[in-house]
């Protein structure tokens, strides 16, 4: 069956049965290769994307649910102030080793503080536990949180 | 493998490797005629941009950085201007020195081979170009001087940039690599500051490109089901509702499994859970770990090969004021890399293509070379960055399968795990059995020191030369050499390959098990002298173990008093060539549950607040990585130790994904200071060495904290009642 996604502001037809899984409908089928595939049952993160800003796994989201949304994938995260301010400091931070998870921590971190602007440690781990690092970059992912959101605090006053 | 370039020295029971420098500097690259390549790791062309080919892969580690900063270091070229590559598989250029010439990255080794040749590499490189500089200008070349890609005459102001000179280098003699001169440290301009990755803006915006990012035009993509007892075979399968999935293309058939190709992932995976397979489990059907356990333990009731003998243990333990025994033992850990195992090949009538990442480059080359009987010159690889290694990409079985795959599937197939299949048809890291006597004189000295090791030799079967006369270099490290000089030592092993499961490198390899025996046996030594766990281990440490638990021990306020329930422990190590030591601290606290609204306390756990480490690696060529890398060896460690571990049941392996096989999370994360020992010493390895000593770390905080003294992994919950 034929669906159509809104993904990072650009429509899209895909020819796939409905509980196809979202991510493969954008790894495989679009081609866009930034969003990883960790685990297949939503246990670490990996996949993860924004649908209607919101923080979601998509190698559990059903691709005829994401239908009439706006999807929003690390490809175009960047033109969102929150992604690219935890983008420029997950760079200013060192954040990524080898660097499989860190496209669903950015969209999760974005996703954080597109809602909460200033949030607490707190916040960080109920916002981030999802979200399984192997090479233990956890450290530097809340550092990276905490200088994006200083940095969308100083743009916002500008 | 080409054995007849290795030699192998027997070394106080270690294994040592030999290596020709010259064999490691190879010649220029293939290159376009344009460009100046005076090795096979620099290429410059005609606008001056520099590539530099990288023999190690980048798993994480940050070798796509250190590796380039030492040859821009004596190349005198700024590192945000080095563009680097994927080494090709040849074993010639791109083996490995201290792996007898196996092109491999792992056991924390890419800085202490790569020190001095890649520095040599960059030093020919600058010695040429100075030289076609001086040429051209008619002066002396030691007039010139190399920085900033150019070569400059102060005398005349002149300054010619690499790019305008490549022309003229191409045509020059190459000098002998050990003839150049190499800059003493304290000229370093760039190694030991704390440099930028290279590797990471596509990190960060989806575009870095993993083996399992291949897009290929045509491609397909599989996934398969492997039979769930090692050696069974695939009796039938049903593939007619598998077949009946929109988007499934094909059924693979092999011997113990069985594929599903599709038009993407998708449909594969839906094929896979329709298929209806019927699986002839073969002779492990009724394994358990258990019987493993029970195997490995009756071995290690027999004396083993010798790996380290001193003095007259026997003797000394027959006059010793206090004896004291134990048994320890590790238990089988996944990898679980975040990249699934996954490749992609197409098999053409001549000629093969591979695409993924990996640790072994040549070795995935002759492994497709041999199943497709394709000579192994028309045998491609790409490599790709890692999704993580940890060991698991040192193994070939992922390619294999893709191979053996695509052998049958016209056109281009990407084959990637599921999850489940990662992890129940791992390489496991080895179970091991440990026992230990030691004797104390009356002041409480251990004067003499007993431990006979039983398990999996993997280097035995990874580089069957490597293993001589029962032993290994890895599976000995940190148990015949420790930190300590015990007057009376008797170390033995004993080779027990387990049924039912194959075992393989994983991260920290051999000192991973053995520093968290020694250490934690070492704590209960200090417990029974009545001693504090940091003097005890200073008395009989060599100098360089002293000064790194001095150092750790005095930035985490060793000695100050702690709340009820808090708990420090120390573990010091010497291995990979590094030293470190780590005090670790640990509560058992409650813990909290949302429930109805809010967090409330639900009995107790375990948490680890702060971990404190120095290091002292010898020269340090990029401090940020050091930090990166004490926090990233500390989380591995952590989550196998507090949680994990492989088992089987009936011949299964029971844990599947990260629900059942535990991964630390950001709410889990605790502290961690890391301090860098000024060091003159050799260059040290770095990756694996925290995830080894932050077990015994661990394992003594939780019995400062808790008064129970833990003998086998994991941890967690034996230190707290589960609930």
């Amino acid at each position: 069956m034929t669906y159509k996604l809104n993904v990072n502001g650009t429509v899209q037809s895909v020819d796939v049965d409905g509980d196809t899984p979202l991510l493969w409908v954008l790894r495989d089928v679009l081609g866009m290769t930034g969003t990883k595939f960790g685990c297949g049952q939503a246990l670490c993160g990996a996949c993860t994307v924004h649908v209607n800003g919101a923080q979601t796994r998509s190698c559990v989201t059903p691709v005829e649910s994401a239908v009439g949304k706006a999807i929003t994938t690390i490809e175009g995260v960047g033109k969102t102030a929150a992604g690219a301010a935890v983008q420029k400091a997950w760079l200013d931070a060192q954040v990524p080793q080898c660097g499989y998870c860190q496209s669903g921590q950015i969209m999760a971190a974005s996703a954080l503080l597109a809602a909460n602007p200033k949030p607490s440690d707190r916040d960080i781990d109920d916002a981030m536990v999802g979200n399984i690092c192997r090479c233990g970059t956890y450290i530097r992912i809340r550092q990276g949180i905490k200088q994006a959101a200083q940095s969308l605090a100083k743009g916002s006053k500008s | 493998m080409n054995t007849s370039r290795r030699r192998f020295l027997q070394s106080s029971g270690a294994l040592v490797i030999a290596f020709n420098l010259p064999a490691v500097i190879g010649p220029a690259s293939a290159a376009d005629e344009k460009s100046f390549a005076p090795n096979a790791y620099i290429r410059i062309d005609p606008k001056g941009q520099v590539s530099v080919v990288v023999a190690y892969v980048e798993m994480g580690q940050g070798t796509y950085t250190s590796i380039p900063m030492l040859i821009a270091e004596e190349l005198e070229v700024p590192l945000s201007s080095v563009r680097v590559e994927h080494a090709p598989p040849d074993e010639r250029y791109y083996g490995n020195p201290l792996l007898g010439g196996i092109q491999a990255t792992g056991n924390s080794n890419a800085v202490r081979g790569a020190w001095e040749p890649m520095r040599r590499a960059g030093a020919v490189a600058r010695t040429v170009l100075v030289q076609a500089a001086a040429q051209r200008w008619k002066v002396d070349a030691a007039s010139c001087r190399a920085e900033k890609g150019a070569v400059v005459h102060a005398a005349s102001g002149r300054r010619l940039g690499y790019g305008a000179l490549v022309a003229d280098a191409a045509k020059l003699p190459v000098p002998d690599p050990k003839s150049v001169t190499l800059k003493p440290r304290e000229q370093f301009k760039l190694i030991g500051t704390p440099a930028k990755r290279l590797d990471i803006d596509g990190k960060v915006n989806g575009t870095a490109q993993y083996g399992i990012d291949t897009r290929l035009p045509g491609m397909k993509f599989a996934t398969i089901a492997i039979s769930p007892v090692a050696g069974g075979k695939l009796r039938s399968v049903d593939d007619a509702a598998a077949k009946a999935v929109n988007g499934v293309r094909q059924i693979v058939r092999l011997d113990d499994a069985v594929a599903v190709v599709g038009d993407h992932m998708g449909a594969a995976k839906k094929g896979l859970a329709a298929l209806k397979i019927e699986w002839d489990d073969g002779a492990n059907a009724k394994l358990s770990t258990a019987d493993i356990l029970r195997d490995m333990e009756a071995a290690s009731s027999g004396s083993g090969a010798i790996a380290r003998q001193e003095g007259d243990v026997a003797k000394a333990l027959a006059g010793a004021a206090k004896r004291v025994e134990a048994v320890y033992g590790v238990p089988f850990f996944a990898h679980a890399t975040m990249e699934p195992m996954n490749a992609t090949v197409h098999v053409r009538k001549d000629s093969c293509e591979i695409w993924t990442g990996t640790q072994v480059m040549a070795r995935v080359q002759a492994a497709a070379a041999k199943l497709t009987g394709l000579p192994v010159e028309k045998v491609t690889v790409h490599n790709h960055l890692l999704g993580g290694g940890f060991g698991r990409r040192l193994e070939v079985d992922g390619v294999v399968r893709a191979v053996q795959v695509a052998m049958q599937v016209d056109g281009p197939v990407k084959l990637v795990y599921t999850r489940e299949t990662d992890i129940q048809h791992d390489l496991y890291k080895p179970a091991f059995h440990d026992r230990f006597v030691a004797g104390l004189d009356a002041q409480g000295t251990p004067v003499a020191w007993s431990h006979r090791l039983t398990g999996s030799s993997v280097l035995a079967r990874w580089a069957p030369p490597f293993f001589q006369k029962g032993l290994d270099s890895d599976t000995i490290e940190g148990a015949a050499e420790t930190p300590y000089a015990f007057p009376n030592m008797l170390v033995e092993y004993v080779q027990h390959e387990p049924r039912g499961l194959a075992t393989a490198f994983w991260r920290g390899v051999g000192p991973v098990h053995n520093v968290f025996v020694v250490e934690s046996f070492m704590d209960e030594l200090a417990a029974a002298a009545g001693k504090d766990p940091v003097a005890y281990r200073r008395a009989i440490a060599d100098p360089r173990a002293k000064a790194v638990l001095d150092l750790a021990a005095s930035k985490a306020g060793w000695g100050k008093p702690l709340p009820k329930g808090v708990g420090r422990g120390v573990a010091v190590q010497s291995a990979f060539g590094s030293y470190l030591a780590q005090v670790a601290e640990v509560e058992v606290a409650p813990r909290l549950s949302w429930e109805r609204g809010k967090y409330r306390p639900v009995g107790t756990e375990l948490r680890v607040r702060r971990i404190v480490c120095a290091i002292d690696c010898g020269p340090v060529v990029n401090p940020d990585t050091i930090r990166a890398q004490m926090q990233s060896g500390i989380v591995y460690g952590l989550s196998a130790a507090l949680d994990d571990q492989i088992t089987l049941k009936d011949g299964r392996v029971e844990q599947t994904n990260f629900g059942d096989y535990r991964v630390l999370r950001m709410n889990e994360m605790p502290r961690v200071d890391v301090h860098i020992v000024d060091s003159s010493a050799a260059p040290g390895g770095i990756g694996e060495t925290a995830t080894a000593c932050v077990m015994p770390a661990l394992a003594n905080a939780i019995f400062a904290a808790t008064g129970k003294r833990i003998r086998r992994l994991p941890l967690a919950d034996q230190a707290v009642p589960t609930g």
